[in-house]
């Protein structure tokens, strides 16, 4: 315990309360940790956050940090009132990336608690917005040696800066019926295809992939990342009709036709006189609604894929976007398949890269130039799941129209002849 | 460069597979289908028959290695030295014994952490930095959560909602926290107080003027030095300036406040995705406990508990019933400034006579 501890009377009020108190746990590692210098610490980052909460106002500021060899993946944090709290002067961030799903064995979080203890703050975060596990509070001394010795044993910095972020992926295939596609794959499959664009930030700003297994989206794939990769199927739904009877007995008809028949968005349900359900499968746009309240009466169809929705970002700097359909659907099965995800991940990155200005998102870059650019330079044809509705305004030039329509009818013949 | 430097190894992503559940792993892509036997506990059965139960608990997400080590002693002891995270920092514990989920349950809440968040209730609010470690944050962010966590706790252990219920919070405009059913968030009304001295060594000037949103910053001479200024009048007090530049100081203690959004749903169930609307604004940023932004947030959890029907996220919910019921039944009202004027703003008002008596 340290000498002079100093006296946090507001932070001291969010120990009470039925909650887990992250404030108790800065207190254990002041008070109870064997390493003086943790104590030290400790007892310094709640000095200066109790100070915070006296007036309001934040006390770090970035700078320059790296580890050898990358220029990413350390948050730096230098206090700008280090001289009233010494200890906790230099407090880094590591993000680390985590496997995708976020599994992990006890095992390998004790020996990541014993390394970070060994060198940092004893304060981790599981995770951070971006999906990294965030080891808060390392001396810029520390930091290397840190980084080292998680690296020996399988782990890497994720990406902080203008670069290819750490990815995110649900608990997919590995817990979850509703799972349309093969998220660990994907995940690294594309990750570690940019390791040199995480590591090494050189692109307008930052570049996000999010894997979720079906439309549920439980990754917020579609809002928050620049390349969103979604689980769903083209085929039928399956309908276990047993069990949609099974349902109707236990909660009642009038139940199931309130919650889940004039639920569907596209009209595409409807309840047969047996008790039995009825879908139209060409009308279904997959919205999951009907399958999360009967997951065991309804399931995903067999031929499934992604969806890949390329722009979303949170506000900054034209407001907030959504990601836009790009492949309604792609099969991912083959070694192929998965090579032509990462082509079109690589063109649409080097696209952004080569026209996209200092600090503008993907999505950005595509409202300034317009969807139908975006798509001429990243090689990918136009389709009507891109569009909500087509073209409103009249004011376009449309000289090209025939030759724009062979292309759609090409297209069309094309695709008829790979179905036969 | 010095001999002794160690070259990293560029492993990226590690393989999750090696720290997956046997039984998971085993049945890898074979799930048949859930059941939600209580609250905190999932059951997921395989097309082959095998079941694993899955034990939720809430953290406080700032771990201390104690508390990580106290987490994993429980894993150790009851499931089989096997975790997860959510994205909401929830801890899960996979168990393929029955008999050990009620064990399980008692020893996470014997060690203090809540079990919870599944299914329709009121998850785990996600978080980002704030005063503990962020450079720009106008508030705190764990402290924020643990104060209303501690209010919402209740609704965290039960199935009381109509549907899920997903808040987020964010310490500055940028908004790491993204998208919630409720969202609170920082909200600045005064512009940046400009330290003239600095800004020229600190600041690029012209990637400061390119980031402001409005167009409101122009290079100047202050005082015969290189500097910037505001056009106070254009200025939303967004603070994209402040990051670029930290002598245009953004944070107030009086006048940055917090903002309450609502409706933001990532998932396409029923509807397309949507994003959060703009509810309450004003509300004082008041640590410790954050006692007035705490009250809003439960009041409308209060009306969307009692109004809402089954299934129905908040954002189904305000779309049935419709925005001037919204105000009505919470209280809160409406004012100039939730009227839309950033592009696309058109799309937002009502151009129809579907008007709600």
């Amino acid at each position: 315990m340290p000498k002079k501890v100093h006296e946090t009377p507001m932070l001291d009020d969010l120990e009470r309360g039925p909650w887990p108190s992250f404030i108790s746990g800065i207190k254990r590692l002041r008070d109870r940790h064997g390493d003086e210098r943790i104590n030290a610490v400790a007892n310094d980052l709640l000095g200066q956050l109790e100070h915070s909460y006296e007036t309001r106002k934040g006390y770090w500021k970035g700078g320059t940090v790296s580890v050898f060899g990358y220029g990413s993946g350390i948050i730096p944090r230098f206090s700008e009132v280090g001289k009233q709290f010494p200890a906790s002067r230099e407090f880094h961030t590591l993000r680390v990336q985590p496997p995708a799903g976020n599994y992990y064995s006890t095992d390998a979080l004790c020996k990541l608690a014993d390394s970070w203890e060994k060198w940092g703050s004893g304060l981790v975060t599981f995770h951070g917005q971006t999906g990294n596990i965030m080891f808060i509070g390392a001396s810029t001394e520390n930091t290397q040696h840190f980084f080292d010795e998680i690296n020996d044993y399988g782990f890497d910095l994720g990406g902080a800066g203008p670069c290819v972020r750490t990815g995110m992926s649900c608990v997919g295939s590995g817990r979850c019926e509703q799972s349309n596609c093969d998220e660990m794959r994907i995940h690294r499959t594309l990750l570690n295809n940019f390791t040199d664009d995480v590591h090494r930030p050189a692109l307008p700003y930052k570049f996000k992939f999010k894997v979720s297994g079906c439309p549920n989206d439980c990754m917020n794939s579609i809002e928050r990342s620049d390349f969103a990769i979604i689980g769903t199927w083209r085929d039928d739904m399956k309908v276990d009709q047993a069990q949609v009877q099974d349902y109707v007995a236990k909660k009642g008809r009038q139940y199931l036709i309130d919650n889940v028949i004039t639920r569907c968005p596209t009209k595409a349900l409807s309840l047969n006189d047996d008790d039995t359900l009825a879908v139209d499968n060409r009308s279904c746009v997959r919205c999951m609604h009907c399958l999360n309240v009967m997951p065991k009466a309804l399931s995903p169809g067999d031929d499934q894929g992604v969806s890949v929705l390329i722009g979303g970002k949170r506000t900054l700097k034209v407001g907030d976007l959504m990601g836009t359909v790009i492949v309604p659907f792609m099969r991912l099965k083959t070694e192929e398949d998965y090579e032509k995800l990462v082509e079109l991940a690589e063109e649409t990155i080097d696209f952004w890269a080569e026209n996209g200005l200092e600090h503008e998102r993907c999505g950005e870059m595509i409202e300034r130039i317009g969807l139908v650019n975006f798509l001429d330079g990243i090689g990918v044809d136009v389709d009507p799941n891109m569009v909500n509705d087509p073209r409103q305004s009249s004011y376009a030039r449309m000289d090209d129209w025939d030759e724009q329509a062979a292309k759609w009818f090409e297209r069309r013949r094309a695709k008829e002849t790979t179905a036969a | 460069m010095p001999d002794q430097m160690r070259r990293p190894i560029e492993s990226g992503c590690p393989d999750g597979f090696q720290y997956m559940h046997p039984v998971m792993r085993r049945n890898y892509g074979n799930w048949s289908y859930h059941e939600d036997p209580r609250p905190g506990v999932l059951k997921h059965v395989s097309h082959d028959g095998e079941a694993i139960y899955t034990v939720r608990a809430g953290t406080q997400r700032i771990l201390d290695v104690f508390t990580l080590r106290k987490l994993c002693e429980i894993g150790d002891e009851f499931a089989d030295g096997y975790v997860r995270f959510t994205i909401r920092s929830n801890i899960e514990y996979m168990v393929a014994d029955e008999a050990k989920v009620l064990p399980l349950i008692d020893a996470l809440e014997n060690a203090g952490f809540v079990v919870g968040g599944t299914k329709n209730s009121v998850a785990m609010i996600s978080h980002t930095q704030g005063w503990l470690h962020c450079d720009i944050p106008g508030t705190d962010a764990s402290g924020v959560v643990k104060a209303m966590m501690d209010e919402l706790v209740d609704e965290f252990k039960e199935w009381n909602m109509p549907n899920r219920v997903h808040i987020t919070t964010s310490c500055c405009q940028i908004n790491c926290g993204g998208q919630g059913d409720i969202a609170i968030n920082v909200q600045h009304t005064k512009p940046p107080k400009i330290n003239h001295d600095l800004v020229a060594n600190v600041c690029e000037r012209p990637s400061v003027v390119a980031r402001c949103p409005v167009a409101a910053i122009r290079p100047a001479q202050v005082n015969g030095k290189p500097s910037l200024e505001v056009d106070e009048k254009k200025c939303i007090c967004c603070g994209a300036c402040y990051p670029p530049c930290p002598p245009m100081q953004i944070n107030d203690p009086e006048h940055t406040k917090l903002a309450i959004w609502v409706g933001g749903n990532h998932s396409n169930a029923r509807g397309k995705p949507t994003f959060q609307k703009l509810v309450a604004a004003g509300i004082p940023n008041n640590p410790p406990r954050w006692p007035e932004a705490t009250a809003i947030v439960k009041n409308i959890l209060r009306c969307y508990k009692q109004d809402a029907r089954d299934w129905e996220r908040i954002n189904d919910w305000i779309e049935r019933i419709g925005w001037p019921r919204f105000f009505e039944l919470t209280g809160l009202p409406f004012t100039k400034h939730h009227v839309d004027n950033w592009r696309g703003a058109r799309n937002s008002l009502n151009a129809s006579t579907h008007i709600r008596f």
